[in-house]
């Protein structure tokens, strides 16, 4: 990374307060910050009730922090309206989930032009954006078959197309490999890891460390605090004696 | 790794100099075993030894060797067989972490954590090696490298369990058990032949 890499989402200290049952102040997430170039994957790691999806919520414009700042290509989320957040997150930023990915009642290519058309974008240019997304991540021969009619990995690929289809460039993935077996995963992985090589900032929420390993780091949390990011050692010498 | 039935298995497909067998070795294993030729060379003399293997004179060229249908037996053998994961070994690791343990001055946690990005930093390099490794030649190397992922992911799981364990107020030095395959076993703790069952998982 250098200095010249463009920002996509900065996360400034992040604190996160709940009221917890019985009344009782619960912190969810206690002064994080973090911040994804272009072409970066990070992963996010740690236990049950750490704060990973409460992480990933705010970066997505789904919750706001008690205090801090979130910043997506420029736009503060937490300083806007809900009607703003509302556009930026359709704009920018896409989710890819475990499950309940897509809309069972459009087809592929609708189902990423989707947010587009939400957009005011015209039909032809959402159509033709959307085929575009679905070739980059492999699976355009599909695009007018209902999700119903796609394997999990092809259902996964359509979910990373509508979540980077036109200006989004966060993606943003909450166990996404989660229900599909090991190399399948791995096959959504690598698709995730070109699209952000592409041009994209991906953060994912894992508790597979394999997955986790397709991350240029990886942030552990516990208790709502980073208490590790892992490091890079030289390759060369994880296969001495191996 | 058994260098021994590797160089055996490498030699059954035709006959070669000492020094082209170990070039061919490492080519497959893509020099994740580098091997010096002093190691070759004492290794084709005990094949010869046992039977497994000929030395073929050719003139003034170096020795060539062939494998015997014994060998060739041995390395059938070989395939079928399953790694020996019953001898412990000693890891670091699972050292430091027991005797944190029984250390009340050491923040397990931070040992704990550490550690955990450490190895998954090593499995991130891992990783982009594997992504490299796109042609189809690369496949051996591809699954050389899952092998590694393996080890570190499960190394990764236990230390999640430790710390569970540690959170819970559990773990005692006595406990400590590391499970991951084809990394700790039998350092710290006591019993073998639970390990020999979980590595057998």
């Amino acid at each position: 990374m250098t200095a010249g890499d463009a920002v996509v989402v900065e996360a400034r200290d992040l604190v996160r307060h709940y009221e917890g049952v019985g009344g009782e102040e619960v912190t969810a997430l206690d002064d994080v910050s973090l911040t994804v170039h272009r072409g970066e994957l990070v992963a996010v790691m740690g236990p049950s009730g750490s704060g990973k999806s409460t992480l990933l919520h705010m970066l997505g414009g789904l919750d706001t922090p008690t205090s801090g700042t979130v910043t997506v290509t420029g736009t503060e989320l937490s300083g806007a309206s809900r009607a703003q957040r509302s556009r930026a997150r359709r704009r920018r930023i896409g989710y890819v989930f475990q499950d309940l990915n897509l809309i069972p009642s459009l087809r592929a290519v609708e189902n990423v032009s989707l947010p587009l058309d939400l957009d005011g974008v015209a039909p032809s240019e959402a159509r033709d954006a959307a085929l575009d997304a679905l070739r980059e991540v492999g699976v355009d021969h599909q695009a007018d078959r209902f999700p119903d009619a796609l394997s999990g990995g092809q259902q996964q690929r359509v979910a990373i197309a509508r979540a980077l289809v036109g200006p989004r460039r966060l993606l943003l993935a909450d166990e996404p490999t989660g229900a599909l077996d090991s190399v399948t995963g791995e096959e959504v992985m690598r698709v995730v890891r070109d699209r952000v090589d592409a041009g994209a900032a991906g953060v994912v929420v894992t508790h597979d460390a394999r997955l986790a390993a397709w991350a240029d780091r990886t942030l552990y949390l516990e208790d709502g605090r980073v208490v590790a990011t892992s490091e890079t050692d030289r390759p060369e010498s994880l296969l001495e004696g191996a | 790794m058994s260098v021994r039935e590797g160089l055996l298995a490498v030699l059954t497909e035709r006959p070669m100099h000492a020094y082209e067998l170990r070039g061919e070795f490492e080519r497959r294993t893509t020099s994740a075993w580098p091997l010096n030729m002093g190691q070759v060379t004492v290794t084709l003399g005990s094949l010869v030894k046992a039977g497994l293997a000929e030395a073929e004179p050719d003139g003034d060229a170096p020795v060539r060797y062939r494998v015997t249908d014994a060998g060739r037996a041995q390395v059938r053998a070989w395939w079928l067989a399953a790694a020996d994961r019953a001898t412990p070994a000693r890891e670091e690791v699972s050292i430091k972490l027991a005797l944190a343990l029984a250390d009340p001055e050491v923040d397990v946690a931070a040992v704990i954590a550490n550690q955990r990005a450490a190895t998954l930093g090593a499995m991130q390099d891992l990783t982009r090696l594997k992504r490299e490794a796109t042609e189809p030649d690369d496949l051996g190397w591809r699954l050389t490298l899952d092998r590694m992922i393996f080890a570190a992911d499960a190394e990764v799981r236990w230390l999640d369990h430790v710390r569970e364990q540690v959170a819970r107020g559990r773990a005692r030095p006595g406990e400590l058990r590391p499970s991951a395959p084809g990394g700790p076993a039998g350092a710290t703790a006591v019993d073998t032949h639970q390990e020999t069952e979980e590595a057998a998982r």
